[in-house]
């Protein structure tokens, strides 16, 4: 499945939902389904930050393939984290360079992204690229 | 309850408070970040645009005139409110950050290598970076109030690491993070009996309750607009005479001169010489307004109406399972810092907000007294004299449901 579909697939899931109540409820339940993250993959290094919830980022390529590990302590961003790599994780640079993301505005969940917000989010999608940017030059 | 406290009457003259959030009611319980502001402010600015907008002290017309009374006049009014000696005592500033750097800068020069600065550990980011700045010129040495485990300035510690090297004292007066009004007028005295001058930042405490600046005999004290129901970008300084004089402004320009010439330039007398440029010229007359219009409901009923609303507030949010609240000491303002096992405060703020409630969350600009907890950040609720009882019971059951929803 392409990067665009995927993000077509979770825009239609959240269609579904009357109100804010199911769609956090949701989220809060994808959080669950996130890979564990390694406390020392939690390092310094891969601390994306913001002044209000620490987000993780570690990434590695494997045949081709970005493989994404994140993690972060508040558990509605944790959830948008892990749809995030639904979407981006195992995946070849080229295509998310290539990619836009857009879902999390069409989902309605445009907040989480605000800088006010400075809950790491919308720095994690940068990163998300520079790795991409970074694996497709090696 | 204070009967005589007519809150639904007061929330009228607020017009934000019709507005819907996520379709619910706004509940703002951000007041210590910013105050909402009354329409005779909002009224106020529009007037000035309307009717005399026009450059102040430079201009022989009319309309300058008029504009020049009115900016003047708002000083008389901060002097008159917190009992100043003098209006060239006032220095009009951009709010409280800008004030402490006039102080800070000020200082630079005059302070050298073998002196000591003390700040309090209750500190906003904006309270610590200027010293840190200002040290670096001059070597002088910081040091810092430590707290004790309820988050109270430990007085003893300060007693210890105030000395004849120490030059300036600076805390606030109240703490943004926790609500915990410090000692300031032990503070004070005790500083000014080992002949160091002491700058409070009145940004938590000018809103709350009366403040009179001759009586603690403060050397500087600083407050903005934006909390005390005024418009943002404005505050003021209050420095002593004396004290103000010896100062070098931090900037030059325009207005703040009483002589020029390529070679030299002589700096106008007070409060001029720290009023470069054009001022926000309707702020200040606004900000004029809006302590007229705190002195109209008075700054004692409020102040008994938000104690009210703190006990109340307080004892509801116990009944919450597994709530805990940082600086929960007897001397405080009405703010409620807190956090709830096991659930990050974003999540809390994030799902209020989806209430309709507007909460502060994170560190607060004080990241020093988040490590002193050994937490992240927390939520914080800050009350003021809009907000209602009613309101308190629906951020109570909202905050029940956020826990059932993230625990």
């Amino acid at each position: 499945m392409t990067i665009e579909n995927a993000q077509k697939d979770i825009i239609d899931n959240f269609l579904f939902f009357d109100d804010w109540t199911q769609k956090y409820e949701y989220i809060i339940e994808l959080s669950k389904d996130l890979e564990s993250m390694n406390k020392e993959l939690k390092s310094e290094d891969n601390l994306i930050k913001g002044c209000q919830s620490k987000v993780w980022l570690h990434a590695e390529l494997v045949d081709g393939k970005i493989n994404f590990l994140a993690d972060s302590e508040a558990i509605i961003t944790k959830g948008i984290i892990s749809i995030l790599l639904n979407i981006f994780n195992n995946r070849t640079p080229n295509e998310i360079l290539s990619s836009n993301m857009d879902f999390i505005e069409k989902i309605g969940l445009k907040e989480h992204l605000s800088p006010n917000r400075a809950n790491g989010l919308s720095s994690m999608y940068k990163q998300i690229k520079f790795y991409a940017i970074a694996f497709s030059k090696t | 309850m204070n009967l005589s406290f007519d809150v639904d009457s007061i929330r009228q003259d607020f017009p934000i408070l019709s507005k819907k959030i996520h379709n619910k009611p706004l509940v703002y319980f951000d007041n210590a970040a910013t105050s909402q502001t009354p329409v005779c402010v909002i009224d106020c600015i529009k007037d000035y645009y309307e009717k005399y907008n026009s450059n102040i002290h430079r201009g022989v017309h009319s309309l300058s005139d008029e504009a020049t009374n009115a900016y003047e006049n708002a000083r008389n009014k901060i002097k008159d409110h917190f009992n100043i000696n003098e209006s060239k005592e006032v220095i009009f500033t951009s709010g409280t950050t800008h004030s402490i750097n006039i102080v800070s800068n000020g200082f630079s020069k005059i302070l050298k290598r073998e002196d000591e600065i003390i700040v309090s550990g209750l500190e906003h980011h904006s309270n610590i970076v200027p010293w840190q700045m200002m040290i670096k010129n001059n070597e002088a040495k910081l040091r810092v109030i430590p707290l004790k485990d309820n988050g109270e300035l430990d007085m003893d510690e300060f007693k210890n690491i105030l000395s004849n090297k120490t030059k300036i004292v600076f805390l606030n007066h109240v703490s943004n993070a926790l609500g915990i009004i410090n000692p300031i007028e032990e503070i004070i005295d005790i500083s000014h009996k080992n002949g160091a001058i002491v700058l409070i930042d009145g940004a938590q405490s000018a809103a709350h309750f009366k403040i009179d600046l001759q009586k603690l005999d403060v050397d500087f004290f600083t407050a903005s607009a934006h909390k005390l129901c005024g418009p943002t970008g404005v505050g003021f300084l209050y420095g002593k005479e004396e004290l103000l004089s010896r100062l070098d402004p931090l900037m030059g320009g325009g207005e703040m001169i009483s002589d020029v010439t390529f070679s030299k330039t002589t700096y106008a007398d007070l409060p001029s010489k720290f009023e470069a440029g054009t001022p926000n010229i309707s702020g200040v007359i606004a900000f004029g307004k809006a302590i007229d219009y705190l002195n109209e409901i008075g700054l004692d009923n409020i102040e008994q109406y938000e104690k009210s609303l703190l006990e109340y507030a307080n004892s509801k949010l116990k009944e919450i399972d597994g709530l805990k609240i940082y600086g929960d000491t007897k001397n405080k303002t009405s703010l409620i810092s807190f956090n709830i096992d096991g659930i990050h405060s974003y999540d809390i703020g994030s799902i209020l907000d989806k209430f309709g409630i507007a909460v502060r969350t994170g560190q607060h600009c004080a990241q020093p007294i988040m490590d002193h907890f050994g937490i992240d950040g927390t939520v914080r609720a800050s009350f003021s004299f809009i907000n209602t009882i009613e309101e308190i019971d629906h951020f109570y059951e909202s905050l029940i449901k956020v826990k059932s929803m993230l625990s």
